[in-house]
């Protein structure tokens, strides 16, 4: 019933080795506790809750697949599964969205 | 590791999330619960290159989206360029309106924008309940303006809707209606702002139509939207979708169309008054250094509801709702669901309650003009017995509710 259950529905097989992006209408604000997300297409606002997080979406867009992206910003072994649920809820309320590999 | 969310945007942000501009006093109708007190435009409104000024600012500032209202915002000649200069400029608009300007060429160029969302109000499922409160045709005229959006391909515009005693009974005819169309239905609190603080004794829904509308609400989840105004009902029990935040000051604040920043839209008065557009540093330097909202800032006592087992659930309610009923700020919402705003309202007298600060309504309206006299101020209640006894100062409560503040808000975790 909450946001948040609903979300969780979606994170189960989130592709951590296929290439991400930011979904191009949306767009990103920096805050202290990480940042503010708002998609101009389905007009949902949404939060990252760590400046790692905002750092790993920052790096989508260039790296080869997630896992890379979370890699370069110094995501740890340990912290993967954490880091591939939020981007699985943010897959889920299209705000990344997959990318053709380059 | 940091502070839980709630509390970091409870504590504010250095931008707005969003905020509701009203563009004009100006509009063709006269509702007689207006939360602006609308109907002849201010001749000091804000000129187009002072608008267009706002917008730079809010682009600086990367405020997401505005929710334009007024008054009647599309009679502004000016208002689809400065719709235009928003979304050119990367600031979102969601605007409310009457449906008096949504011709077909104006619906075809909307459907066409992914950045505009509009907004059509209606207050009654049938032409007798809306006409009743928003005037004669105004309900012919917003079912046009809905079939105009439906026909050019508008998917998913909002019908909204003002919850009062005489509607609370048409709940699935307006989600009917909205389903035939297309749209999507949300449901707002009436508020005693405005006009709305001449009619809320008798418009506002009874203790029992609270009741069914929380469970109505509850069963729906997220296909009604409610712009997190409700949230005083969450002490219920479970809390309606939505962060359930009062973003007064703080996420969210209102500029009114002289260019007057509130802390809120249903706040139009000079106690939430913390500065205006034209000053010096414009509105960011009011959003950040106004003192009005480093208070509503900082942490928040809940005065006499702090004893109370449903204090955590809703946070005291609405600033607003109490402000312009005469009641305290840190004591019971009007509606509080355990009945103790009730109680506080029957130990308050109405006269005492304060008046809106502007009243722009049309001189030979519907409604008579509202009288502008400031009360004697909030009167202090207590309910039941509270760790350490007193009253302390009247504050506002930590949350509350906003206009459209965090609709369709998700949580993630990171």
């Amino acid at each position: 019933m909450s946001t948040e259950a609903q979300a969780s529905g979606v994170r189960a097989g989130f592709d951590l080795d296929r290439p991400w992006q930011l979904h191009p209408q949306v767009s990103v604000r920096p805050e202290r506790f990480g940042a503010l997300l708002y998609h101009f297409g389905t007009r949902r606002l949404s939060f990252l809750k760590s400046p790692a997080l905002l750092t790993v979406v920052r790096c989508l867009g260039e790296a080869s697949s997630a896992r890379e992206a979370c890699r370069s910003a110094g995501v740890t072994e340990a912290e993967l599964p954490g880091y591939a649920a939020a981007l699985a809820t943010l897959a889920g309320s299209q705000m990344i969205c997959a990318r053709a590999a380059s | 590791m940091t502070l839980p969310l709630v509390e970091q945007f409870a504590y504010g942000l250095d931008a707005p999330i969003c905020l509701t501009w009203e563009l004009t006093y100006a509009c063709n109708l006269s509702c007689v619960h207006c939360l602006s007190s609308s109907g002849r435009r201010d001749p000091r409104e804000l000129s187009t290159a002072e608008c267009r000024a706002v917008i730079d600012e809010l682009e600086r500032m990367q405020v997401f989206y505005v929710n334009i209202g007024g008054g009647e915002p599309t009679v502004r000649p000016d208002f689809w360029e400065l719709v235009d200069y928003a979304t050119a400029h990367h600031v979102g608009v969601k605007f409310s309106t009457n449906g008096v300007k949504i011709t077909p060429e104006a619906a075809r160029r909307l459907a066409a924008s992914d950045y505009v969302d509009v907004q059509i109000s209606l207050d009654g499922a049938t032409a007798d309940v809306n006409d009743a409160v928003r005037g004669p045709g105004s309900y012919e005229t917003a079912l046009r303006a809905m079939r105009h959006l439906s026909e050019a391909g508008f998917r998913g515009f909002k019908i909204s809707v003002v919850v009062t005693r005489q509607n609370a009974g048409q709940l699935d005819d307006f989600k009917a209606i909205a389903d035939r169309f297309g749209a999507q239905l949300r449901l707002t609190r009436l508020r005693p702002s405005g006009r709305g603080a001449d009619v809320w004794d008798e418009l506002h829904p009874t203790a029992a139509q609270q009741r069914q509308l929380y469970d109505w609400l509850v069963a729906r989840g997220e296909q009604v939207l409610t712009g997190d105004s409700f949230f005083h009902l969450a002490a219920y029990g479970e809390a309606l979708p939505g962060l359930n935040l009062c973003g007064a000051g703080r996420v969210v604040c209102l500029i009114d169309p002289v260019g007057d920043v509130y802390a809120c839209p249903f706040a139009i008065h000079d106690s939430f008054l913390a500065g205006n557009v034209r000053g010096p540093g414009g509105f960011a330097s009011v959003w950040r250094d106004s003192e009005l909202f480093a208070g509503l800032r900082r942490p928040q006592t809940g005065g006499a509801c702090q004893s109370c087992s449903a204090y955590d659930s809703c946070r005291g309610g609405c600033m607003a709702a109490k402000f312009f009923t005469g009641l305290p700020l840190d004591g019971p919402d009007p509606e509080c669901v355990q009945g103790h705003g009730e109680r506080a309202l029957a130990a308050v007298s109405g006269a005492g309650a304060p008046r809106p600060s502007g009243d722009h309504s049309h001189r030979s309206g519907r409604s008579g003009p509202v009288p502008v006299s400031i009360g004697s101020g909030p009167v202090p209640v207590s309910i039941g017995a509270r760790p350490g006894g007193g009253l302390g100062p009247a504050r506002p409560p930590d949350r509350a509710c906003d206009e459209n503040p965090l609709a369709g808000f998700r949580r993630l975790r990171g």
